[in-house]
């Protein structure tokens, strides 16, 4: 080989080295960049409201007063609902596919429906959940004698459970899957039945990922936008029962952020999505840090 | 022991097996009525008009949603032409150098891209593209899909090219064959289908986005082929509809509901396809 050839090869070498780098810095630049605009945009807000934005329920645009307390209790009142909801199916369905049938036909099944149910996009969802599910729970509330919307926080808590279920399910499926045989060998051949082994060896085992996995879905619970958007019935007011109509912070970034005029107005709504950035991020990282550690220990 | 507290430990037990198999089935139920009622209503409306002629104004039956497939057809092409070979470079760089400090910062904010709220990546694009351009547009909808696509890709890239067995790298290497080419000959090939997986699960995670497309693309009743208009997307489409009070377009939100769930599963069939082999 010529040293001109090597030179050339050597050249292309670092061009290489240095593209892969460069990819990486723009995923970093990227996320940095999506955090620093949020808090830059939602400075003025901040200043004008001086960090009382979450302590007062009037949202009132027209007459400039922007307090986002009934936003926050209802993201956190469906979002927690929705995991409540939730946890006896995810967990049941991950015990199922995770010790009891991990092959076979009915596994396939079960596990298909899940594949099936993670796929369809949110705003199905939150089409069903207005023209199926919005019919039956007003019917309800006929015969409880409340006031019958059809929609609200109890409809959008039911459908939200129903979106996490498969993804906490095959989360919890997967970590189940870790617990070493011996142990569980181990507790069959003392005489335990397959529930205590369940009970005593299985879940305590896997408990840290089970748990990260609920913390995972409650993520998503928070930040889901279309099908709440679409079944809460969208009132600014603060929720007083799981009846009530609401809106989620994600919820009203869809329905008045294109609206939005007046730059404080825009400021508080970016400082709602900076609110919902910064939750998401922690619950993603320490979820994900959990489940990292439970693999490590492998 | 005595033999009623075995008796009950086993009837515990059975009684376990109920409950959870209980569980697991109840959870068939919404999924076989949300088909039902997208199979059933959903069907009725899908037809040739459907497929190649826009929508009608309201209280006029017939129409179809011929824009909305052109505008996701572009809307995630766009969206493609960026994020897979920024998803793919990303990949190979954080597979190929774990230890290094960057790499690792690179790998949390993939995982806090993932976990990013879809509809806050649709305000930052707003910001980002939007604003400066002052018009909604398909340039605007593809950045925010693309955005949401590259975690996806990234994060199957990284796995595959960690399944390669490190003995293959280092024949290449002995051999004398320069390191890109062997992360492009022979790294990459090796990996191609766990890497279009990838790509594949990336555009049915995005096909039927809505949120990050509501200030962006925004939706546009025409059709339009142009990436610098407000364009239609099937997703944006059914929220608008569904949301409206007229009953035609109840049904046309229905029949794009079925097209865009079904585009979805294929495309999940085709990536296990693809997997197995």
């Amino acid at each position: 080989m010529s040293l001109k050839t090597i030179k050339n090869t050597q050249q292309k070498e670092r061009l290489f080295q240095s593209l892969l780098s460069a990819s990486g810095v723009i995923i970093l630049v990227l996320v940095i960049g999506v955090f620093i605009t949020l808090l830059i945009q939602s400075m003025p807000a901040i200043i004008a409201h001086k960090f009382d934005f979450f302590s007062h329920t009037t949202w009132d645009p027209v007459s400039g007063q922007y307090g986002g307390l009934s936003f926050l209790v209802g993201t956190l009142l469906t979002a927690f609902l929705a995991l409540l909801i939730s946890i006896p199916f995810s967990l049941s369905i991950a015990i199922v596919l995770g010790e009891y049938l991990t092959e076979g036909w009915i596994a396939l099944i079960l596990k298909t429906a899940i594949d099936l149910l993670a796929g369809i996009p949110s705003v199905i969802y939150g089409f069903w959940g207005l023209f199926v599910l919005a019919p039956w729970i007003r019917n309800l509330e006929i015969k409880l004698g409340v006031l019958p919307y059809g929609v609200g926080i109890l409809t959008a808590s039911l459908i939200l459970a129903l979106m996490i279920i498969p993804y906490a399910a095959s989360l919890g499926r997967e970590v189940i899957r870790l617990v070493p045989a011996e142990l569980k060998e181990a507790s069959l051949s003392l005489g335990a039945t397959r529930y205590e082994t369940v009970r005593k060896i299985i879940l305590p085992y896997a408990k840290s990922g089970i748990s990260a996995g609920f913390l995972l879905s409650l993520g998503r619970a928070l930040s889901e936008t279309m099908a709440v958007t679409m079944v809460i019935g969208n009132s600014n007011l603060l929720p007083t029962s799981i009846f009530s109509l609401g809106n989620t912070m994600a919820s009203v970034l869809a329905n008045e952020f294109s609206e939005a005029n007046g730059s404080i107005y825009i400021s508080s709504l970016l400082e709602i999505g900076l609110l919902l950035f910064v939750v998401t991020t922690i619950i993603s990282l320490i979820g994900r840090r959990i489940i990292k550690k439970m693999s490590v220990h492998q | 022991m005595k033999k009623s507290s075995l008796k009950i430990r086993h009837a515990k037990n059975y009684l376990f097996i109920g409950i959870i198999g209980l569980c697991s089935i109840l959870l068939m139920i919404p999924l076989i009525l949300i088909f039902y009622q997208l199979i059933t209503l959903g069907g009725k409306s899908i037809n040739l008009t459907f497929l190649t002629q826009i929508p009608k104004s309201p209280g006029e039956s017939g129409g179809g949603i011929y824009n909305a497939i052109v505008g996701t057809t572009l809307l995630v092409a766009l969206a493609s032409l960026v994020s897979i070979p920024l998803g793919i470079l990303t990949g190979v760089y954080i597979s190929e150098y774990q230890n290094s400090r960057l790499s690792g910062a690179v790998r949390t904010c993939v995982d806090i891209l993932q976990g990013t709220p879809s509809i806050v990546i649709g305000i930052i694009v707003y910001t980002w593209v939007v604003r400066p351009m002052s018009q909604f547009s398909a340039i605007s909808g593809g950045v925010a899909l693309g955005i949401m696509m590259l975690p996806v890709i990234i994060k199957t890239t990284e796995e595959t090219l960690g399944l390669i067995p490190m003995s293959l790298k280092e024949a290449s290497l002995a051999l004398g064959v320069p390191y890109y080419k062997t992360i492009l000959k022979v790294v990459i090939p090796t990996g191609f289908s766990g890497i279009l997986t990838g790509i594949l699960l990336s555009i049915s995670r995005v096909a039927g986005e809505t949120a990050p497309l509501l200030f962006t693309a925004f939706g546009n009743a025409f059709l339009t082929y142009s990436i610098f208009k407000p364009i239609s997307a099937i997703p944006l489409l059914i929220f608008n509809y569904a949301t409206s009070p007229y009953e035609e377009w109840h049904q046309l939100a229905w029949g794009a509901s079925l097209l865009v769930v079904g585009m979805i599963l294929l495309l999940n069939l085709v990536a296990k396809g693809v997997t197995k082999r």
